[in-house]
């Protein structure tokens, strides 16, 4: 089952208004994201991973998810140094490792480790739901919301259906290998699943209409800001003033 | 019969699938206030058919749908009809599509134009009316199959119908939601059309049991000479019709429970004419 392993908590960061953690942490990712020097970058993985550390969540899940991201830069490691040319660091062989190419990469992985890091411990640690919300009262619009609340919803209903279908192809001795047989039955799962998706979609929207649905939802969460959260956004600005500041002094 | 009696009437209905057979054919049906019907029929029979044309989901090829005395033809009617009738769906996942619990059951009142905190309180009374108190911020797809029945229920019932329509409600629920579910719907105070295999479940909560064949819907009587030998127990349906005897003559408690409830039910009905002229002076 797809799972929210940050979700539920009772850390400090858990109780935040999710409004304010949404907000500044898109924030704080669009800085990291433009940001050029190390100096910054540095500062911000070492300040992402200290709000990791305040959001006392599974570190070995975390863990999991860095290794996930990192695999794919590592890709970036195996061809930019050789590919980004400039000056050549060193020579393995007839290859040349220059140096624009590793730099570029180690930026790359700077990058991406503090801005997961920091939606880890701001973003994945709020349910789905209230997430929906957070942007609904960001005003993001309601078409946008709603289909990832209905994503999120559904999305393990087809799971559950995937399984079952797969199911029905393994008790009947389907053992998936590299062949025709097995890219065909995974066809028909896939092709399957679409047929039942949209049968559902049907059949929910025909459920909305029953009970009065006018093409409008409507939010009943109620968000409040405490002291904690108005803490919380100060320093957080504050972080992310800094290291604009960082960013475009001269040093 | 009252004619401000007859709910739902149906006459001459025939109904196909694009392309495919005709799954009804020239259908009668009347539906009156305070009738309890339970419909017991074989599958592909049309009985969800039935139920979606009462609710205007699907368009019959044939015939005419009078609702709450009114013809029932485009979209607009059948707005008015949703709002009357609530409809439990066969599969719990298509009724539950909110992330928690008491948005979903609150977005019946929320879209009949009640405030937020109305909403809220209609679906808390909901809840708790069904023994679901405390599930309000439960995440609705990590219910069990009985609860997210339930849970269906209450969003149905949060709209306050003044007809349920429920397509086997007991499909797949263990003995003890079952018996649940059949003292909900014994205590429960409206009209009901319930689509059911279960002769069991039927017998206690029906007063009368129909069928349906060749695209038709039979009365009990016309069901003994078909079902007689298949299904004993409806051999003792003829005599559901004295139920209504034997209610009269019941002990007094019993009675003043039923006053109570008919009261309710036109209290609410007061609510209701009052909310609709509310929202025509609007």
């Amino acid at each position: 089952m797809i799972s929210e392993p940050f979700a539920i908590g009772d850390s400090m960061i858990h109780r935040l208004d999710p409004r304010i953690r949404v907000g500044l942490t898109v924030a704080y990712a669009f800085v990291i994201a433009l940001a050029y020097r190390f100096p910054v970058l540095i500062v911000a993985l070492f300040f992402s991973s200290i709000l990791v550390f305040i959001a006392r969540v599974d570190i070995k899940e975390v863990l999991k998810r860095m290794v996930i991201v990192n695999a794919l830069i590592f890709l970036l490691w195996v061809i930019l140094p050789f590919t980004f040319h400039g000056e050549v660091l060193t020579r393995i062989g007839s290859l040349a490792i220059h140096r624009p190419g590793v730099t570029l990469a180690a930026r790359i992985t700077l990058k991406s480790n503090a801005i997961l890091l920091a939606f880890i411990a701001l973003i994945a640690t709020m349910p789905f739901a209230t997430l929906g919300h957070a942007l609904h009262r960001l005003r993001v619009p309601d078409k946008l919301v709603h289909l990832l609340l209905m994503t999120y919803r559904y999305i393990f209903v087809i799971e559950q259906e995937y399984k079952r279908l797969l199911r029905a192809a393994k008790i009947r001795g389907f053992q998936p290998g590299t062949n025709i047989d097995t890219y065909r039955t995974f066809a028909f799962v896939i092709g399957m699943l679409f047929v039942r998706s949209v049968a559902r979609a049907e059949r929910v929207h025909q459920a909305m209409l029953c009970r009065g649905f006018k093409g409008k939802f409507y939010s009943l969460q109620e968000f409040q800001i405490g002291s904690a959260s108005r803490a919380f956004a100060i320093i957080m600005t504050a972080i992310i003033v800094g290291l604009v500041t960082l960013e475009l002094s001269n040093g | 019969m009252d004619r401000n009696d007859l709910l739902i009437n149906l006459e001459g209905i025939s109904f196909s699938y694009f392309g495919g057979p005709q799954v009804l054919a020239n259908l009668d049906f009347h539906f009156h206030r305070g009738d309890r019907i339970g419909l017991i029929a074989p599958n592909g029979s049309g009985k969800t058919t039935l139920l979606h044309l009462i609710m205007g989901l699907l368009k019959p090829t044939a015939g005419r749908i009078e609702i709450f005395g009114k013809p029932a033809r485009d979209e607009k009617d059948f707005a008015d009809v949703r709002r009357r009738i609530g409809l439990l769906f066969q599969d719990a996942d298509d009724q539950l599509f909110s992330p928690t619990v008491l948005e979903d059951v609150a977005f019946g009142p929320l879209n009949l134009g009640k405030s937020k905190n109305e909403a809220i309180q209609i679906a808390q009374k909901t809840l708790a009316f069904l023994g679901l108190d405390g599930f309000e911020n439960r995440i609705t797809f990590k219910l069990s199959g009985g609860e997210k029945r339930l849970v269906s229920l209450a969003t149905v019932l949060a709209m306050e119908p003044e007809i349920l329509l429920l397509d086997e409600p007991i499909n797949g629920l263990d003995m003890k939601t079952k018996a649940r579910l059949k003292e909900i719907m014994s205590g429960i105070n409206l009209s009901y059309l319930l689509i059911s295999h279960d002769f069991d479940f039927l017998a206690e909560i029906v007063d009368a049991v129909y069928t349906m064949a060749d695209g038709k819907i039979l009365l009990d009587k016309e069901v003994h000479l078909h079902e007689h030998v298949h299904a004993h127990e409806l051999g003792t349906y003829p005599h559901q019709h004295d139920m209504s005897e034997e209610r009269k003559n019941a002990p007094a408690g019993n009675h003043q429970r039923t006053d109570e409830r008919r009261q309710r039910v036109t209290d609410r009905r007061q609510n209701l004419s009052d909310r609709r002229q509310n929202s025509a002076d609007r």
